[in-house]
């Protein structure tokens, strides 16, 4: 009783009470105004002082805005809400640091990947072109990467899927637990790693030579893990009830687990799959160890040296004259739009798989 | 045996399922689990096999050297008397990693509470969207573009660096392509800003709703809230995140062979051109090694292995323990 009369007191000592319940705040429009200033400043800073950099005239407005809000909020507003201010404009800052590069690497690549994209790139390989003559095309290395994709798909989706079964469907004891952990582990591996246990065992010791498949093994052991993991986490969303009724009705675990558990979560295992996919497409460290690169089409993956398009964006690169570098950004603008639409795509089907799976 | 149990006393419950999915009793399921089962033994033997068949290898490089393999400034595999080691790989692919854990991680963090408390509700999910897109881009189009258009960008910032920064002996920048470790830093945080970013803020998003409104109840500014109820919350999510992050940035092979100009020299000055990495020391000197080369090159891709798996394994722990964020992992 006593505690609370004080501070009645102590408050009305102060000012009235029911103006002490509103805080002085800054009005709204305060934040866009000093935007302007601050911006205005930067220029005029920037003009006066020359610096020739546009970036600096805009990290002195920055610099402007954030002390300018920080002290004007500390004024009128006090300590802590200046604090909070400050905090929201280093958030801002983040966000705006990281979209300018993230942003300028797409807009270069498809700024600088359009000049040479057309048909004729897609269709033609580089034959016996000179390096420094424009021209050429892509057309092995897409044959290339398709069909080493496909390959290290075909090893690593079906291996991954049954691990995943088993973890979630039959997994207990000290196997399932190795497992999951050395899954966990795989998923840390360099993929230049990957490229050199297939170069040691596949190349160095049972001397074979260089191949799309070399480098399909390669692209395996980096999917592996994550279709795993995926898988796992999709088997998991399937409800109980589902399983136990159908084996309430004497089907065998097998037959459930196949026409029950898998149907159910067909959509997320797709999309895992998918983004596992995308994932080793744009994996070029395995390919360049095991697959070497090569000018002309190679249509066996078995045999031989073949292309494949993050090894040619590499290559191009590494002859470092104009029509090369422009190949290359073609290039990886195809990878990119590749990459993208399959996870895209692969999302899609997420979504619209969806509801499916919460309606159950 | 079912008909005598009933009429003694009531089975327990095990006995009655036993048939069904006990021991695999129908052929068919015991394909199916052999089937499965063999998966996972058939991964756990491609680990135990990488780990075999490169120890193997590298105990043949490491016995051939005709130098120090841990303390040697210089990769020389070929001919009669090769001398090659890994300190320089090792200060490069440690400093270099650890320049992009400093930029990056406050960045991702940032751009973590910008999706999760700061942005408008419309604008949040797109971006969290395009986040986890910008974690699909292949390293060889981030090391194109950095080669490409980050180098020639950076020099004018490394000379104002070097300008008031060049007595500490670090920033110190003689003119040139900026092909330097500190570049590759930068790079290698644009590189894993993403995966950062997307883990960090699926951490955020899992932030009790209680808490952050008890916070906001007794006054507390979004700041406040943020530091009080959200960050510790976060803690540990942050850290594994930025774990993987690092394990990414030490394994990054393309980005940065194409972006560093290499050299067997360790120098003070993180700006000016020279060092070299694990990883990109194997793209880029590979083409030219003969077998016993190879080799060389195998056995520095075995530390990196172990370094990897120590920061991978740190990071599980670290999840592991905390089990109730490791939802953001997927």
């Amino acid at each position: 009783m006593s505690v609370v009369t004080d501070r009645r007191t102590v408050a009305n000592g102060r000012n009235p009470l029911p103006v002490s319940l509103k805080q002085a705040r800054l009005p709204r429009w305060t934040p866009p105004v000093l935007a302007l200033v601050a911006v205005g400043a930067g220029c005029g800073i920037g003009l006066a002082a020359g610096l020739d950099s546009t970036i600096q005239w805009g990290l002195i407005a920055a610099l402007l805005f954030i002390a300018g809000s920080f002290v004007l909020s500390a004024a009128v507003e006090g300590v802590r809400q200046a604090k909070d201010r400050l905090a929201t404009s280093l958030v801002w800052v983040a966000f705006l640091l990281a979209v300018v590069p993230l942003a300028s690497l797409l807009w270069e690549t498809v700024a600088r990947g359009s000049k040479v994209l057309d048909g004729y790139f897609l269709s033609h390989s580089m034959g016996t072109l000179p390096d420094a003559m424009p021209g050429g095309g892509i057309y092995h290395a897409i044959i290339g990467t398709l069909e080493q994709v496909g390959l290290a798909t075909l090893i690593a989706a079906p291996v991954g899927l049954l691990t995943a079964i088993y973890l979630v469907e039959y997994g207990r004891g000290r196997l399932a637990k190795a497992v999951t952990f050395f899954v966990d582990v795989m998923t840390g591996i360099p993929s230049i790693v990957a490229g050199l246990f297939v170069l040691s065992v596949w190349i160095l010791i049972l001397g074979f030579g260089p191949s799309g498949f070399a480098g399909s093994m390669a692209l395996a052991i980096l999917m592996m893990p994550v279709v795993v993991r995926s898988t796992e986490e999709m088997l998991k969303l399937v409800p109980n009830e589902l399983r136990e009724a159908s084996l309430a009705l004497g089907v065998p675990k097998w037959r459930t687990i196949l026409k029950v558990v898998l149907p159910t979560s067909i959509g997320g295992i797709t999309t895992g799959v998918m983004l596992a996919i995308a994932r080793i497409t744009g994996e070029t460290a395995p390919v360049l160890l095991l697959v070497w690169g090569a000018k002309t089409i190679n249509n066996n993956p078995f045999e031989d040296a073949q292309q494949s398009l993050p090894l040619y964006v590499f290559q191009q690169w590494q002859q470092g004259s104009e029509a090369s570098y422009d190949r290359a950004w073609a290039a990886a603008l195809v990878l990119i739009a590749f990459v993208m639409i399959l996870n895209l795509v692969a999302r899609g089907i997420a979504r619209w798989k969806a509801p499916q799976h919460a309606g159950r | 045996m079912t008909a005598s149990s009933i009429a003694d006393n009531p089975p327990p419950p095990q006995d009655v399922r036993s048939p069904v999915s006990g021991k695999a009793v129908r052929p068919g399921d015991r394909i199916f689990l052999g089937l499965s089962r063999g998966s996972g033994i058939a991964l756990l033997v491609i680990m135990a096999a990488i780990a075999v068949f490169l120890t193997y290898r590298s105990v043949l490089a490491i016995s051939g050297d005709k130098a120090d393999f841990l303390t040697t400034f210089d990769w020389n595999a070929t001919g009669t008397e090769p001398k090659f080691g890994i300190a320089v790989l090792a200060f490069g692919t440690v400093v270099s990693s650890v320049i992009a854990m400093l930029i990056a991680v406050p960045v991702a963090v940032g751009i973590a509470l910008f999706i999760s408390h700061y942005a408008p509700r419309r604008l949040a999910s797109p971006l969290g969207y395009v986040i986890d897109l910008l974690a699909a881009v292949p390293s060889i189009v981030y090391g194109l573009w950095g080669a490409l258009f980050l180098v020639p960008h950076l020099s004018g910032l490394y000379s104002w660096l070097d300008d008031y920064l060049g007595w500490t002996g670090i920033f110190s920048y003689s003119q040139g392509a900026a092909r330097s470790l500190f570049t590759v830093g930068i790079l290698l945080a644009i590189m894993i800003l993403p995966i950062v970013t997307s883990v960090s803020r699926e951490v955020f998003l899992q932030v009790p709703r209680m808490h952050e409104e008890a916070a906001l109840a007794l006054g507390a500014t979004r700041w406040e809230v943020i530091r009080m109820s959200v960050l510790p919350f976060g803690r540990s999510g942050v850290i594994s995140a930025s774990m993987l992050g690092l394990g990414r940035a030490l394994g990054e092979t393309m980005a940065v062979a194409t972006v560093l100009s290499p050299s067997f020299l360790i120098s003070a000055s993180l700006l000016d051109p020279g060092g070299g990495t694990f990883a990109q020391n194997i793209a880029s000197k590979f083409s030219e090694a003969d077998q016993f080369g190879q080799d060389a090159l195998i056995a520095s891709g075995l530390v990196l292995f172990v370094i990897t798996l120590l920061v991978n394994g740190a990071a599980r722990l670290i999840i592991a323990r905390r089990k109730e964020y490791s939802g953001a992992a997927a």
